[in-house]
């Protein structure tokens, strides 16, 4: 009898333990099933590289809003990672431990605030602010969600990512390496800079291929800031379309094609994640080994 | 006149050779300096200023009428929104702990090390937690809504949010089964315990901070959550039923803001949300504190 119920409940773990493997395979099947056929009956290239999105003409090119997803996400790196990454380093290398008691809980709610709540802050905050500079310096803007805005807004969104994978990596070098540093007469700045943070260099790289992924997917602060017109623009004081935002806007009342060809946009944007997950943990093996 | 030249242009050399490099390399060491700690202000900064600007223009809006039991056009409460995310928590919680716990007993307790299942399924746990809520949005309206003909409902919001927090509770409860030290479990196997009760008696309480703390966080991400939420459970504005359509209070302030009319009863909305964000972490984090004091 006991051994029974030992035999069985090890079934019911074994059993638990698929459950993601069984949600991975449903998620890919179900997205790839129902985005492919659109896919081709738009046509791979027409779908991929047309530069018009006209539902109403059964126009289907995505093409503005991939480079809009790619714009936004670049803009976010730049400002994101290296205040991210200054910050992580102040956080392992100069932080006293009374004040990091205090600054790394921070750090966790950073990422905890909802990004509607971001988005909800862009809107009020960012984009006006954005307008009112480039007004001051003469541009002819009439809104201030711009690409701009919303490089800012999920800049601050990824650096609790940034910050966190970068501090683990400095924090796992070992220390032998600054103390040699610091005892041929380098500084404490020169220390970190020429030594811990290159020892330090594929975490750092995961921590930011990871805010890639972070921002490439965040949906919600991204329509509150970017404008969302699905157009290729090269100003930066231009509103444009992510594929995230594609999918929510139009996705309440689209039909037939146009719903099929939303769903093949959440097609693309997975293979950009899978695409990106699989550098992540290629870099994160290669830091381990 | 020669002798003075010479002196001036070896003074000139002592300094260029001493000094002018120490200054340089001091310089560049202030200026990195300087980039740190101006770095870790901005970012600190910008936390305060977002947490101090919602709440100080949200704090005034926050009307008892607020708070009505119904929603309409007139008054748009936000109770009805306070009540489906409570529901859609438990729902999702009901649906996820158990899996995830049981994911991480398995992986962690029965499994053997190197087995080619557990590094399938820690490859499939690292791409789920990459997914962006859009996608899991997607799946939940083909599969849920669509497929099994559930329509917009909030089990089939709780069934997508479930599988999106399955990877966060299964890596704390993992790291918190792990971190149960394997004299525990020998001591349990020599008074002739058996696995099961060893599991159920002994790991998993000594391992309950841990799963707890990341429980609370899985809470805080179900709260936040719109993007999956939208195509699954929908935006009614009621109390609703197991297949009926209802709003959490993240798409209530999306809907707000996005009408663009309530714009104050937006910023009221932000900061309920945030309040229970930062409590759900200063929770968490107090529960982490009391497994380290252990």
């Amino acid at each position: 009898m006991k051994n029974l119920l030992e035999k069985v409940m090890h079934g019911v773990f074994f059993v638990c333990a698929l459950a993601s493997i069984l949600a991975v395979a449903l998620i890919c099947v179900f997205l790839f099933a129902n985005g492919i056929p659109a896919i081709r009956e738009i046509g791979v290239l027409d779908f991929l590289t047309g530069t018009t999105w006209k539902p109403g003409n059964d126009v289907y090119g995505i093409l503005p809003m991939i480079v809009g997803s790619i714009y936004i996400t670049a803009g976010a790196i730049i400002i994101g990672v290296p205040i991210g990454l200054l910050t992580a380093i102040f956080m392992a290398f100069y932080c006293p431990k009374r004040i990091y008691g205090v600054l790394k809980p921070c750090t966790e709610l950073l990422a905890g605030i909802p990004s509607i709540v971001y988005g909800f802050f862009g809107m009020v905050v960012i984009a006006p602010v954005v307008l009112d500079v480039a007004k001051f310096f003469g541009a002819k803007i009439s809104s201030g969600s711009t690409i701009l805005s919303a490089s800012i807004l999920l800049g601050i969104m990824i650096l609790p990512t940034i910050i966190g994978v970068s501090e683990a990596a400095l924090r796992a070098v070992p220390n032998a390496y600054y103390e040699g540093a610091v005892a041929m007469g380098a500084t404490h700045e020169r220390a970190i800079f020429s030594v811990m943070l290159p020892a330090a260099k594929s975490g750092v790289l995961a921590g930011i291929v990871l805010g890639i992924g972070r921002a490439i997917g965040e949906t919600m602060a991204v329509i509150m800031v970017a404008g969302n017109q699905p157009r290729l623009t090269g100003s930066l004081l231009k509103g444009i379309r992510t594929m995230t935002a594609n999918i929510v806007i139009e996705m309440g009342y689209a039909t037939g094609l146009h719903r099929e060809a939303l769903i093949a946009t959440g097609v693309v944007l997975f293979v950009f994640i899978l695409l990106i997950n699989l550098t992540f943990s290629v870099l994160k093996r290669r830091k381990d080994a | 006149m020669t002798t003075e030249a010479t002196s001036a242009a070896k003074k000139a050399v002592v300094q260029t050779s001493q000094k002018q490099p120490r200054v340089y390399g001091r310089g560049k060491a202030r200026l990195q300096k300087g980039l740190v700690y101006g770095a870790a202000v901005l970012t600190f900064a910008v936390l305060l200023f977002l947490i101090a600007y919602i709440l100080i223009n949200g704090v005034p809006h926050l009307k008892p009428s607020l708070f009505e039991w119904t929603y309409n056009s007139d008054n748009v409460s936000m109770m009805p929104a306070i009540l489906t995310t409570v529901e859609m928590t438990l729902l999702a919680l009901v649906l996820a702990v158990p899996l995830g716990l049981f994911t991480a007993v398995y992986l962690n307790e029965y499994a053997s090390r190197g087995n080619k299942l557990v590094n399938i399924i820690r490859i499939t746990t690292e791409t789920l937690s990459g997914i962006p809520s859009i996608v899991y949005g997607l799946f939940g309206m083909l599969f849920f809504v669509t497929q099994l003909h559930w329509g917009y409902s909030l089990l089939a919001g709780a069934m997508t949010l479930a599988i999106m927090i399955l990877p966060l509770i299964m890596r704390t409860a993992e790291e918190a089964l792990i971190s149960v030290p394997d004299t525990f479990r020998e001591g349990s196997f020599g008074l002739g315990a058996g696995r099961l009760r060893t599991v159920f008696r002994i790991v998993l309480p000594s391992a309950m901070p841990g799963i707890l703390s990341g429980i609370i966080l899985a809470i805080g991400r179900i709260v936040g959550e719109t993007a999956a939420l939208i195509f699954t459970a929908g935006t009614m504005a009621q109390i609703p039923g197991l297949f009926q359509s209802g709003r959490t209070l993240a798409i209530h302030m999306y809907v707000l803001s996005g009408e663009g009319l309530h714009m104050n009863e937006a910023y009221a909305t932000a900061v309920v949300l945030l309040v229970v964000v930062l409590l759900m972490n200063a929770l968490s984090a107090l529960v982490a504190k009391k497994l380290t004091k252990k």
